[in-house]
């Protein structure tokens, strides 16, 4: 087996070996597989989208996604990468939700010269001192979205607030977010076994028994529903206001609806996008998301939309050219793209500079659960760690 | 300290024991009657949610969706038995080990490909949503006191089936000396598969009492299982009543762990060291406890007579 | 499957290799050599990372073999081994100690000490208990990784230099990939070769008697506990020879490398390649690691296929991958 694989392997190798570029190969890292895959799915329907929306070409090229699975673990993101950046040649590669995936994966790619662009995951190690020129985050750095949460709990005159989220590096960073701008107490804080624990019986009564302003939450996938069910089982929507980040999302909103929990309806969080971000690219991708799957688009999926018209950008610019990885990068760098959220702009460590909104779950005309859009709390934010970025 | 919070953490502990002695009780019947390692017990308990999140679906009631995912997760339960496990009898921990590690990626796969990679959460009827005053100023959730409830019940019947029942003498029988059982006249095959779906029904319920707090998701089984595991360890294989100590154990000091232990912490070092050791320390904790208790007694607190 | 490892005396070279288990490994050692070579000529140096890092799970799995197929110690929790090997050197380049010689004994013996103590524990007790409490052992570090933040906590540890083996005048220069590729290589021998006189030893006897039957060996005065806690301080050691080449390899560790179910995979590819066979480690973390692979490409729902294949491998093929082989050798044995 071992050995039909190798000559199979060298056979492929033999027939594909373009001079010149015909088509472009994007290699696309997400999770496909176990339960973080509904993320994954958002994102690869996105990109199919967005494909079909450019008639499968980028210029003159004719585009080709490979799509691999990391299979929520690092070492097997990394596996993925290696296969998409050795083995298929890819010309760039893009995706990635989780930063341990991405951290694990990066210099596999950056190693063999060629672009990476990070469709979510934003570590602060990539934004800092590990900047890189080959790398391009094309959705937020971790802390922007907590801080701009910070200043709408000071707006919102929260003077005693109650933190929990999970205990890894995201849900540090997010936590760390808050405590950067939030100007109140801290009256208690709690770090939870992830991804492990989906039950918070134990930190619920300690938030009862705190009596805070409000309460901070952090917790994506699947653990934002099971969360909040429980925070209404618990009594406590209507008593203490909860305020979360990366937790109610178009993934899981119908879920709430289908389970009749009008207690999130009016919940605040923050990002920097929502479905109803009036511009004539997220219209059209939001219109066109629902004709074809039913439901509206959750933020990784805009996200993976925005990559791939990112590429399709420079990919004009440079013709058959892909080839050449300096002008590939520059012709990146321009991120001069029609983007879902209006205006955007690469800073100095090539994470983007944008706004950030509050907004609210609302239901639509036809009583679909949704977020829309409130206010603009930070305007055109740069992430806390460019300045640390040499470039 | 708050008495009131106390006493709430104390309910939680309790209420966190009795769901996994439901996961524990037949997870420790199976093992020590049997003698098969089990680690697909958890994908019953993911089963048994799906199962009662879309019969709750179908039907509009939460009551109804549990009647009617028993039966279905005791026949899957007694389909995997006669079709993989059945064989697997005669071989060493290791096979079972590797086998049911096996059905642990087919079943979560199987669930992603039949139910979506979402999950599915299951809508309580109105009154079981809410939290409810009890004494001295505690408030509680309800659905939470119904599973304390039907916990409980499940206990108690369970008692009664294996000290008072026809098939329980049978079970204790098997579970003292199998050969002896089977020379007896004991169908022991028949005991076999009727025990492994009496374990598999009580871990489908289980998931279905959980599936309302924690919503039904892909791979819910395998940490619950871990927890499992060192419930029937701490308690000592084959023994209920191990099991009923065990799981109590384990849910009060890993609630009291989450509860307590940053508090507890910054007595004896500085706030940053806790905020970095709390967490880590508490999600230890019952892994720091089943290797004490093996380290002191080494077959488990209850070891059942008549076994080395 | 004592069976199959009785037979395994030591042979005349000959007769050795008419062992197809024996030449069929060899054979594939043989690939793994020519790959760097072969490889980027064939345009496919993508397979030279694929084969080393197989290299490197072979090396976990011998080192697993020795305590579960030759000792019948199920330890559940024997990629904490791994981790604690990679951790050690990672942590130390963080902190700036990239000098080889300091890392690897001092990594090695830490490897080591866990080994010493988590086994003294875990071998007091038996069975599905031993499974457990190795478990416990390995979860317990899984979580310690996680919680630190200083070195990456959930997120892993990036590793900037490799080990530097700089005598002054020859250096051994491991981010040269194929010097890498090539240690990697060389340790899979030595720790083959290692285990092979080991398990051939008075010492490998005990412990293979103390298998089958432990009370025997104890009636005939035999302290048994001491030296299964011997094999396992050993195979503790050689798992974390494979974490250091893992974490100079990938340069990149992540305490996903220590969870439960990279323990568990261990144990399937010992049991898929043939537990208590010498090459049987090898055979099945190749047989593991490709099959895994094609599948994964071939389609995403590839666990569907694989857990009945697993449980196939434990129903119908007894002996793993080396039994199969060993039922092709020529039937003139005794």
């Amino acid at each position: 087996m071992f050995k039909t694989a190798l000559l199979a392997a060298s056979a492929l190798a033999l027939l594909s070996s373009p001079a010149l570029a015909e088509s472009i190969k994007i290699g696309f890292v997400t999770t496909l597989t176990t339960g973080g895959s509904v993320i994954g799915e958002d994102m690869r329907r996105s990109v199919e989208l967005a494909l079909i929306n450019m008639n499968l070409k980028m210029g003159d090229l004719d585009v080709e996604v490979i799509y691999g699975d990391d299979e929520f673990n690092p070492q097997k993101g990394r596996q993925v990468t290696e296969r998409l950046v050795k083995q298929q040649d890819v010309d760039i590669v893009a995706g990635y939700i989780w930063s341990n995936v991405l951290l694990a994966s990066a210099n596999v790619v950056l190693d063999a010269d060629k672009i990476l662009i990070s469709s979510n995951a934003g570590p602060s190690q990539l934004a800092g001192k590990g900047c890189n020129p080959n790398f391009f985050n094309v959705s937020w750095q971790n802390d922007q979205t907590p801080m701009a949460m910070g200043e709408v709990l000071n707006q919102k005159g929260v003077e005693n607030l109650y933190v929990i989220a999970p205990n890894y590096a995201a849900g540090k960073n997010m936590v760390a977010g808050v405590e950067r701008t939030f100007k109140g107490n801290i009256v208690g804080k709690d770090m939870t076994a992830w991804p492990d624990q989906l039950d918070w019986a134990a930190e619920l009564s300690k938030v009862k028994a705190a009596n805070p302003d409000g309460v901070f939450i952090f917790y994506p996938a699947r653990h934002g529903p099971a969360f909040i069910k429980q925070y209404q089982q618990a009594g406590l929507f209507g008593q203490i206001p909860l305020y979360s980040v990366f937790t109610l999302d178009s993934i899981s909103l119908p879920r709430f609806q289908e389970a009749k929990m009008e207690g999130v309806l009016g919940t605040i969080m923050t990002q920097f996008w929502a479905p109803d971000l009036d511009n004539e690219q997220n219209n059209r991708f939001v219109a066109d998301y629902r004709a074809k799957y039913g439901t509206y688009p959750a933020f990784y999926g805009a996200q993976a939309y925005d990559t791939m018209f990112l590429i399709k950008s420079a990919v004009e610019q440079l013709g058959t050219k892909i080839h050449d990885v300096d002008a590939f990068r520059a012709a990146i760098a321009k991120a001069d793209f029609p983007s879902v959220r209006g205006d955007f702009a690469f800073g100095n460590n090539q994470f983007p500079i944008q706004n950030f909104y509050s907004r609210e779950v609302v239901a639509d005309a036809d009583g679909n659960w949704t977020t829309s859009i409130r206010d603009l709390v930070l305007e055109k934010n740069q992430d806390p760690y460019a300045a640390e970025c040499a470039m | 300290m708050n008495y009131v919070l106390l006493a709430e953490q104390f309910l939680n502990g309790i209420q966190l024991g009795l769901l996994l002695f439901l996961l524990s009780a037949g997870l420790t019947l199976v093992f020590g009657i049997m003698d098969l390692v089990n680690l697909a017990h958890g994908s019953l308990y993911m089963i048994g949610a799906f199962f009662a999140a879309t019969f709750t679906a179908l039907t509009g009631s939460f009551l109804i969706g549990v009647l009617l995912a028993l039966p279905a997760t005791l026949v899957v339960g007694i389909v995997v038995e006669i079709v993989v496990l059945r064989t697997l009898y005669a071989r060493n921990h290791l096979d079972h080990v590797l086998a049911t590690f096996g059905l642990i990626l087919f079943f979560n796969e199987l669930v992603r490909v039949v139910w979506g990679p979402a999950g599915m959460s299951i809508p309580l009827p109105a009154a079981l949503d809410v939290s409810v005053s009890l004494l001295f100023g505690i408030t509680y959730p309800i659905y939470r006191i119904v599973i304390i409830l039907v916990s409980l019940a499940v206990a108690v019947g369970l008692y009664f089936l294996i000290s008072r029942t026809r098939i329980g003498m049978l079970i204790r029988a098997g579970a003292s000396n199998r050969t002896m059982a089977g020379a007896l006249g004991v169908n022991i095959p028949r005991l076999f598969t009727l025990i492994f779906g009496l374990g598999a029904a009580l871990a489908g319920l289980a998931g279905m009492m959980i599936a309302p707090v924690t919503q039904a998701s892909i791979g819910m089984g395998e940490q619950i299982l871990i927890f499992a595991f060192v419930v029937i360890v701490i308690g000592g294989i084959g023994s209920i009543r191990g099991a009923l100590v065990g799981a109590l154990l384990i849910g009060i000091i890993d609630t009291m762990g989450r509860s307590f232990l940053d508090v507890l912490l910054l007595v004896v070092i500085s706030p940053a060291a806790a905020e970095t050791a709390g967490p880590a320390l508490s999600s230890m904790m019952i892994y720091i406890l089943m290797a004490l208790v093996l380290a002191i007694r080494p077959q488990g607190l209850f070891p059942p007579r008549g076994r080395q | 499957m004592t069976q199959t490892s009785k037979s395994q005396r030591p042979q005349n070279l000959w007769a050795r290799l008419r062992d197809s288990r024996t030449s069929v490994s060899l054979l594939l050692l043989a690939i793994a050599a020519a790959t760097p070579l072969a490889a980027p000529a064939l345009g496919q140096s993508f397979y030279v990372d694929v084969i080393a890092r197989i290299m490197i799970w072979a090396i976990a799995a011998t080192s697993l073999n020795l305590i579960l197929g030759y000792g019948g110690m199920v330890s559940f929790g024997h990629a904490v081994y791994l981790g604690i090997g990679a951790y050690a050197m990672g942590i130390m380049a963080t902190e700036g100690i990239t000098n080889g010689f300091i890392q690897w004994p001092l990594a090695l013996l830490l490897c080591g000490f866990f080994a010493l103590i988590f086994g003294a524990i875990s071998l007091r007790t038996k069975g599905v208990y031993f499974i457990m409490i190795t478990l416990a052992f390995g979860q317990m570090l899984f979580f310690l990784g996680i919680s630190v933040e200083r070195y990456g906590s959930d997120d892993g540890l990036l590793i900037f230099t490799r080990s530097e083996f700089d005598l002054g005048f020859a250096e051994l220069d491991l981010s040269n990939g194929t010097t890498l590729y090539y240690v990697i290589w060389a340790s899979l021998i030595g720790c083959i070769y290692l285990s092979h006189r080991i398990v051939n030893s008075r010492f490998g006897m005990v412990l293979r008697g103390a298998m089958s039957n432990e009370t025997r060996m104890q009636a005939i005065g035999v302290p048994t506990y001491r030296y299964r806690l011997a094999a396992f301080v050993i195979a503790g050691m050689m798992a974390g020879l494979a974490g250091l080449l893992s974490a100079n390899f990938e340069r990149f560790i992540s305490p996903d490398m220590m969870n439960w179910p990279r323990s568990g995979e261990l144990i399937v590819m010992i049991v898929l390649g043939g537990m208590g066979t010498l090459f049987g480690p090898v055979l099945g973390s190749v047989a593991f690691l490709m099959l895994s692979e094609l599948l994964s490409t071939w389609t995403e729902k590839w666990h569907l296929i694989f857990g009945p294949f697993l449980i196939l491998v434990v129903l119908f093929a007894r002996g793993g991958l080396a039994g199969m082989l060993e039922r092709l050798n020529p039937r003139s044995d005794p």
